[in-house]
């Protein structure tokens, strides 16, 4: 085998954390060799994002590098001066982010931007560099090459701006490309187009790549070598085949086992039952802007989950909106028990609160941060119940142990001071302080790792059987609604495209939106974007075929 | 940024007093060079500068490594991250509230004892038309003027304090509202508020409090709770954008639409949810806010309508005092009176100023 181009050996970095250094990478060796993709794999806290950074020689601000050598085509990163480094770093290194969004200058144009690199380098003229564009924006299959780069950031999709991205990474055409969770923000249908073309490119060229992902499926499809990291230290390295099929640490191995999380589906509600939560024909808008949600209706029952399904702006958050009362529906009522609850959260009495209760995606923002644990519980507590004293304090000891977190513990403790995972258990405590018979799941598990996403699923899973909760579930990540959903509602552009059963839903004849929404989830198998880019073509993923849909 | 002010200039002293002195030292020795020293007047000037800067370098050094040591650790750790300048500012504040508090035992004598011997001269030499009972002498109608600038510390300081956070009571609860309620009420408040900026502080502060000196004398109330209560209201409209900022970043947060659809009531979101998560920057901007309070307060104290005779004020005591500036070339302690009520109110704001820099870097990762 040839040299490797990168070659990393036994790497020390440190972060500062109140007063003392605190290692994050503990002597990790790479070796990438020119034209292969190696994937970095782990939670969060592991250190793929700075290991990813080393590569290039680089520390993110409050880290340094101890000790270790990160030597890249033979030299030595961490001994150049700065220029000599700025020298290599966008013209034979590049990076990829994981927001497009935020990493584009939004006042300038996409090609302006493009061509920045190139001829800053003096490897291409402006001209020679913006027809380069054009040609890259038409390989990695952009709708309207010629045009596109000539509009703003604002102005294009966030998949074709993650892909304008990748192109602006190969504008000097670099010997490697780190990529770092580069279609974590986008939605599943979005996520295969940019996959594919992010493979494709990296192929066509040999450009050697690290691709950084905490999403198992994803780095199969696109990687020849994966690397598991585990809080700085790596678990074992091997080609993607034999990793996915042999792996030999335990900890890999229940990396691997998480997906396999499936609840048994409970028989549907007799017909006759009153649904705890019944949401009636409900059309809805913010403020005098169109109307975002279509007569939307469903039941949920006593004891079940149903999960809402859709891409970012299918209307599935709004929905958990007026069911909360904080948009008051334009037509349409929801019914809990039989009884109409009144539109604005303002006129519900405390009682008609207290029924329904909601879990938040971001458990960061969802938590005050300055206020104690068990206070954040104890106020619905006092607040619903009217426990005061040593009785609110025994249940929110109650509560914490619901919730398999010990109260000794976490008791005192502020929001900053505990990881996502526990976080997000503080939050479903905070809902079930109130008692409620219906809690709204908005994508409580999305923010998290998957080790952690599974524990908080079969937290829920385990709840529900014990106090007969209803839940609705809002999430795009199929692999949760296999988990953990009774019934499924598929909403696109504010109206229910599909209803039914999970069992129903998870075997054909599909709505042909449901069809695309759960072919585009990425499998374990590493032939799996081949095979769908051969069955459904590569004219037909994606915005694409959203499109195509939309005309039919 | 005042930080490495204070290096560069000190740095800048230093070399200069090094290179003025070195051919000096190299002819005469040590006791040429003090000879020289003195005769040179800028380079006395340097070397007094110098002196100064380096004793209260050394002097927060020791308060620093004091703290360190004595103190509890919540009080230890944070010290053992700050900068010299944040002890000194911590060290200053303190000796003030010493003073402010302990003025009846401090001074020798009492804030508005009038003795026989008006306009004595400072120095306490006899043959100079100085007393050595009155070691800064006498003002105009007898008052002993060190006694009067302790004093003065009580009630500037004090006031100053009460103003400012009669000011941050309000601006906060106010933009908090604002912040938390939007709509109609959002608009009436800030504009209202629009409508006070935009009329001069100062003018519009000497405005009210003509006004209010009518009112004062009829109501018999002291205008000083009237001043309290004119420059609170002016200055809270600064408070009140602040806290309308900061309130609106804070009340988009997941966890206060948790609150409203709990039903919880206003006063708990904007007490119990809004103003922890808002301490940081209020807590600096009062530091900032104080210094202002404190200089508005001086400024119309010196123009004469502000902390009312006998009560004794350093912006008063400038004002009165101004005049022996004129003595600058024959007597410099005598030029130098009126300086120390102004001196008096730099220092004290120079190192709030210190202590709010720290604050803010350590709440904000701020870098210089």
């Amino acid at each position: 085998m040839s040299k490797p181009l990168v070659k990393i050996r036994n790497l020390h970095i440190e972060g500062r954390a109140d007063e003392e250094w605190l290692p994050i990478i503990n002597g990790v060796d790479l070796d990438l060799y020119p034209g292969r993709v190696l994937g970095l794999i782990g939670e969060s806290g592991a250190g793929k994002s700075t290991l990813g950074l080393a590569a290039m020689g680089f520390t993110r601000d409050g880290c340094r590098i101890s000790s270790g050598t990160v030597e890249f085509g033979g030299v030595n990163l961490l001994t150049l001066t700065r220029g000599q480094r700025r020298s290599l770093l966008g013209k034979r290194i590049a990076y990829v982010a994981q927001s497009a969004a935020a990493s584009f200058n939004p006042a300038h144009k996409i090609l302006s931007q493009h061509t920045e690199a190139p001829v800053y380098h003096g490897v291409m003229t402006k001209a020679e560099s913006e027809a380069d564009g054009m040609e890259l924006y038409r390989r990695l299959r952009l709708p309207d090459p010629d045009q596109i780069g000539f509009r703003y950031p604002h102005q294009v999709s966030g998949g074709q701006l993650q892909r304008a991205m990748t192109a602006m990474a190969m504008s000097c055409r670099p010997d490697l490309i780190i990529f770092d969770e580069p279609t974590t923000a986008l939605d599943v249908t979005t996520q295969i187009e940019v996959l594919a073309s992010i493979r494709d490119i990296v192929e066509q060229f040999g450009t050697a790549a690290i691709y950084i992902t905490h999403d198992l499926a994803v780095v199969a499809q696109m990687a020849d070598d994966i690397k598991v990291l585990l809080r700085g230290d790596e678990v074992e390295q091997a080609d993607t085949r034999t990793m996915l099929s042999h792996p030999t640490e335990d900890y890999t191995k229940s990396l691997w086992a998480v997906r396999s999380f499936e609840r048994t589906e409970k028989a549907p509600a007799p017909a006759d039952e009153t649904p705890v939560i019944r949401v009636d024909n409900i059309t809805a808008a913010y403020g005098k802007s169109a109307d975002v949600l279509h007569q939307v209706s469903f039941n949920i029952h006593r004891g079940r989950t149903v999960a809402v399904v859709g891409e970012s702006g299918s209307g599935k958050s709004t929905v958990a909106r007026s069911i909360m009362g904080l948009l008051p529906p334009k037509k349409g009522r929801i019914l809990s028990n039989g009884q109409a609850l009144p539109a604005s959260y303002k006129q519900r009495s405390k009682e008609q609160l207290r029924q329904v209760q909601m879990i938040y995606q971001m458990a960061d923002t969802a938590l005050n941060p300055r206020v104690r644990i068990k206070d954040i519980i104890g106020r619905p507590v006092e607040f619903y119940m009217g426990l005061k004293g040593a009785e609110k304090e025994r249940r929110v000891e109650q509560l914490l142990e619901q919730i398999e977190l010990d109260p000794a513990q976490y008791m005192q403790r502020r929001p900053p001071e505990l990881s996502g995972g526990q976080k997000q258990r503080i939050g479903i405590a905070r809902a079930l302080a109130a008692e409620p018979e219906f809690i709204i799941c908005d994508e409580v598990t999305s923010a998290l790792d998957q080790l952690v996403a599974e524990g908080i699923l079969r937290l829920l899973a385990r709840l529900q059987d014990e106090l007969g909760l209803a839940f609705m579930f809002i999430t795009h990540d199929l692999a949760t609604v296999r988990a953990i959903a009774d019934e499924v509602v598929v909403m696109k552009e504010g109206v229910v495209v599909e209803a039914g059963p999970k069992g129903e839903m998870f075997t054909p004849p599909h709505h042909p939106y449901t069809d695309l929404l759960l072919s585009s989830v990425p499998e374990m198998d590493p032939d799996w974007l081949t095979r769908v880019l051969a069955d459904r073509g590569v004219d037909n993923i994606g915005d694409a075929a959203m499109a195509r849909m939309d005309n039919r | 940024m005042i930080g490495s002010l204070l290096r560069g200039s000190l740095i800048a002293v230093v070399l200069y007093v090094v290179a003025i002195s070195l051919p000096v030292l190299s002819e005469g020795g040590l006791s040429g060079w003090w000879q020289a020293a003195n005769e040179v007047r800028l380079l006395k000037w340097a070397y007094w500068i110098a002196i100064v800067i380096a004793v209260a370098m050394a002097a927060s050094w020791v308060f620093r490594e004091l703290l360190r040591r004595t103190m509890p650790e919540f009080i230890a750790k944070p010290m053992r991250q700050a900068p010299l300048t944040a002890a000194f500012g911590i060290m200053i504040i303190l000796a003030y509230i010493v003073v402010a508090v302990g003025a009846p035992v401090i001074a020798p004598f009492g804030e508005a004892e009038i003795f026989e011997k008006i306009n004595v001269l400072p120095g306490g030499d006899a043959e100079l038309g100085g007393d050595p009972d009155h070691f800064l002498g006498t003002d105009q109608i007898g008052r002993d003027i060190t006694s009067r600038l302790i004093y003065g510390a009580r009630n500037t300081v004090g006031i100053a304090f009460l103003t400012t956070v009669l000011s941050f009571i309000l601006g906060v609860t106010l933009g908090f509202l604002a912040a938390t309620l939007g709509g109609w009420i959002d608009q009436l408040f800030s504009r209202s508020i629009d409508v006070l900026m935009a009329i001069p502080q100062l003018i519009f502060a000497l405005l009210l409090m003509t006004i209010a000196s009518e009112w004062s004398y009829r109501s018999g109330i002291s205008l000083t709770w009237f001043m309290i209560f004119i420059i609170a209201v002016l200055d809270s409209t600064r408070v009140f954008r602040l806290a309308r900022a900061v309130g609106l970043n804070i009340v988009v947060m997941d966890y206060i639409e948790a609150a409203k659809v709990r039903g919880e009531t206003l006063i708990h979101i904007v007490f119990r949810e809004i103003l922890p998560n808002a301490v940081a920057p209020l807590l600096a901007e009062f530091g900032l806010r104080f210094c202002f309070v404190f200089l508005t307060i001086a400024s119309l104290s010196f123009l004469g309508i502000g902390i009312q005779p006998p009560l004794a004020d350093w912006g008063t005591m400038v004002r009165d005092l101004s005049q022996f500036i004129n003595f600058a070339a024959y007597d410099p302690l005598t030029a130098a009176l009126p300086l120390m009520a102004a001196g008096a109110i730099a220092l004290l704001t120079v190192a709030v100023n210190f202590v709010v820099d720290w604050m803010l870097q350590n709440t904000s990762g701020l870098k210089e």
